[in-house]
């Protein structure tokens, strides 16, 4: 047993409102700069949907995540080290930029600056790459946002697999819910393992997964080995880059920006002890919808002496191990079972975990003939099928979402009869294998979501293992030049940007 | 051209020293200095039209002929002569082998600075170094190609002997060696100009890549890559607990 700790996210996707706040912030702090402008850390996606990149969740495509080769191997999807090596020069599986979109500003200035003319004027687009006029925009960050599009081209959406999806394309019978995405920080990263250079490493105090820019050599392999699409090429500086899980703000005790922003109160961050020697059996299970239970089993019981000792000796700080008593995390992920993770099929054990929304029940004019299991809907019922959850968050088992979505339904129920008659219905509980006061205290956090229930962030003790002597009077972020403020201005060897000039409007 | 006596002794006497100097220097200095900018300057993202077909057939090219120069250029004479290797035998495989594969290399150069000049977004972020490496390279494959001819009529070997000792001779520091390829065909003369031009581009282009060929990868341990801040290594495993 190898004891190390991890800064899990969960998403409450009951409560996603799509209101895309965490995605804005998210640019604001780390892609608002030139040659990531396409890129978006934390993204939010209208499901069914195919996505950004457009088809990410096609890895017959992408050939993204791990994949287990008929020896029993375990292997990322697109080939073992030496066929990776093999495509350095042209990697066939990694998207282009169209895939996500043509980063593109409007001519605002002509706004202001237009002469009297008979038509108002008005600001057109022209591409953020090239500078030229585009006529007409063909895709953005946000596509498909409430269900736009033709259902024909939206039910592309993988998570379809083995369902009729006609009906749903019926007005009637229409459906949608928001995911919201970012890196997952997995516990066996593909774009790790993908990476030629080794640039890519997994941090053994908090799990974040980090690209160092100076080590990295644009090779690109990241960007179509992470089956999440979550690895980004900065076409200007020529280096990846990814979601940092805000790692300065995490080591200060303080959540991300995208989970410091969300309105509606759906992040909760908090840490998360794994057996490090248990991964790659947990990644390498035959069975895909046994890889969701696998990844229970690495996650160790922080209540557990033995577990207690193990990480003490493994280095483990005391408020670290507090920190996971309480974890959010835990209780959504281990005790309650309401999370899951994004596609566990990908073999990549991601961390970043979502409960699954309820839905309205499904034609409401028919409410006479819903199917009631006892005081509570039969999730069947649910306007969103169980199999399209199914198979994002558990690999297409439906029982564990069926269990999820019961849960939080019984919840609803047992406190609407608490609060609104002011009878505690034990039965309820009981029907869903939780005690009353394990009701009330997923209530409390799942629906109160009080800020320090949300967050239980221990700071990163960086005081035991170095020596902030030497650290006295450093740079803090730099791009790697000396103290230099990360804009680099010209240097002998290419370091300059030219910065991009747009042409002005023809008068 | 290159009748000037002083020209000459400056090409193939002094300019290999300043060459090597620069390019070892300058890539220290830059791996220290800014390390972020040691990278591949990979476009495809941009654009992957014409980026697969030429940049796999101009590497596959280029590679070979790179490391056929380097095994030609430096294998001791007296090796083949140990051996027993005909100069001729040698000389006809280099002429083969580098004759394929410099057409391989000079058919993916073409397809990549077509695109690297007409395409309109390769083009606006091309910098002027990365046009001028690529424009000098795709030039010194074309006249390397053209030295072909001329070698093929005179294939005893006799002149192949001379740049393998002037070569040698530059690296074991022989002063004196500018003089073996003094009355040489002008177009081999340019050809080596051009070889060391560009190696003393080298630390100032997308060249570096090179240096960082992530060979490693290979037998780099397992697959996955994890950091510690610790300064002292854990206590080992508990194998009860296993």
């Amino acid at each position: 047993m190898r004891v190390r700790a991890q800064i899990g996210m969960v998403l409450n996707l009951d409560k996603c409102i799509g209101c895309h706040t965490c995605s804005v912030t998210c640019k604001n702090v780390w892609t608002s700069r030139d040659g990531v402008e396409y890129a978006w850390f934390n993204n939010v996606e209208t499901k069914p949907g195919t996505g950004y990149p457009t088809d990410w969740e096609n890895q017959a495509r992408w050939k993204g995540g791990w994949e287990r080769t008929k020896s029993g191997k375990l292997q990322p999807k697109q080939g073992s080290k030496w066929r990776i090596l093999a495509n350095i020069f042209g990697n066939p599986d990694l998207p282009e930029i169209d895939d996500y979109y043509e980063p593109f500003d409007f001519d605002y200035d002509h706004l202001k600056s237009a002469p009297e003319m008979t038509a108002f004027p008005t600001a057109r687009p022209r591409s953020k790459i090239t500078g030229e006029r585009m006529e007409k925009i063909e895709k953005g960050p946000n596509w498909e946002e409430i269900l736009g599009g033709e259902f024909a081209k939206r039910s592309e959406d993988y998570n379809f697999e083995g369902i009729q999806k006609e009906i749903y394309g019926e007005y009637e019978n229409t459906f949608m819910m928001y995911l919201p995405r970012l890196c997952e920080h997995c516990l066996n990263p593909a774009c790790a393992a993908s990476c030629p250079s080794g640039a890519i490493y997994k941090r053994e105090e908090d799990g974040i997964v980090l690209i160092d820019q100076e080590k990295c050599r644009g090779w690109r392999m990241c960007v179509s080995g992470c089956p999440y699409k979550k690895i980004y090429y900065n076409w200007q500086s020529g280096k990846s880059e990814k979601c940092t899980l805000c790692y300065p703000r995490i080591e200060s005790g303080n959540p991300t920006v995208c989970s410091e922003t969300c309105v509606g109160r759906i992040r909760y961050l908090g840490v998360m002890l794994y057996d490090a020697d248990k991964i790659e059996q947990a990644a390498n299970v035959p069975a895909e919808t046994d890889l969701y239970d696998a990844q229970l089993d690495v996650f160790l019981d922080p209540s557990d002496p033995e577990v207690i000792a193990a990480a003490r000796r493994d280095g483990v700080p005391e408020d670290w191990i507090k920190g996971a008593k309480e974890s959010p995390i835990w209780k959504m992920a281990m005790e309650w079972k309401v999370a899951f993770p994004l596609h566990p099929e990908y073999r990549t054990l991601p961390m970043v975990w979502y409960i699954p929304p309820l839905s309205p029940i499904q034609n409401a004019a028919e409410a006479g003939k819903i199917g009631m299991d006892g005081a509570m809907p039969d999730v069947q019922s649910l306007r969103i099928p169980v199999k399209y959850l199914a198979n994002m968050l558990t690999a297409g088992d439906e029982a564990p979402v069926v269990t999820a979505l019961e849960r939080m339904m019984a919840m609803r129920s047992y406190m609407r009869s608490k609060t609104v008659d002011g009878v505690i219905d034990e039965g309820i509980a009981k029907r869903v294998g939780l005690e009353p006061r394990m009701i009330e205290d997923m209530y409390k956090i799942m629906a109160l979501a009080d800020y320090e229930d949300r967050f239980v962030i221990p700071t990163t003790h960086r005081e035991q293992v170095e020596e902030a002597y030497d650290l006295k009077g450093g740079c803090g972020f730099t791009d790697g030049n000396g103290c230099s403020t990360g804009i680099s201005k010209g240097s002998l060897f290419g370091g300059s940007k030219k910065p991009l000039k747009m042409p002005q409007e023809v008068q | 051209m290159f009748t000037n006596f002083d020209l000459d002794y400056f090409i193939f006497g002094i300019m290999p020293y300043i060459a090597l100097t620069v390019l070892v220097v300058g890539c220290i200095a830059r791996y220290e200095r800014d390390p972020f900018t040691w990278k591949s300057s990979s476009s495809q993202l941009l654009r992957r039209k014409q980026l697969i077909l030429g940049s796999v057939l101009f590497h596959v090219g280029i590679l070979t002929v790179f490391f056929g120069h380097l095994a030609g250029l430096f294998t001791p004479v007296w090796i083949l002569d140990t051996l027993g290797i005909p100069y001729a035998l040698k000389q006809w495989m280099a002429v083969i082998i580098g004759g394929i594969a410099g057409v391989i290399a000079l058919i993916g150069a073409t397809i990549l600075l077509h695109r690297r000049l007409t395409d309109p977004r390769i083009r606006r972020h091309s910098s002027f170094a990365d046009i001028g490496i690529l424009a000098l390279i795709w030039l010194q494959l074309l006249i390397g190609i053209g030295t072909i001819f001329l070698t093929l009529q005179h294939m005893d070997g006799a002149e192949m002997v001379r740049f393998m000792t002037w070569s040698q001779s530059v690296v074991l520091l022989n002063l004196n060696a500018w003089a073996m390829v003094v009355d040489v065909h002008w177009l081999y003369k340019a050809h080596i100009f051009l070889g060391l031009l560009i190696t003393l581009l080298f630390p100032f282009t997308r060249l570096v890549h090179m240096v960082s060929a992530p060979i490693r990868y290979l037998w780099r341990p397992g697959y996955q890559v994890v950091r510690s801040r610790r300064q002292t290594p854990l206590p080992a495993r508990n194998e009860g607990a296993k």
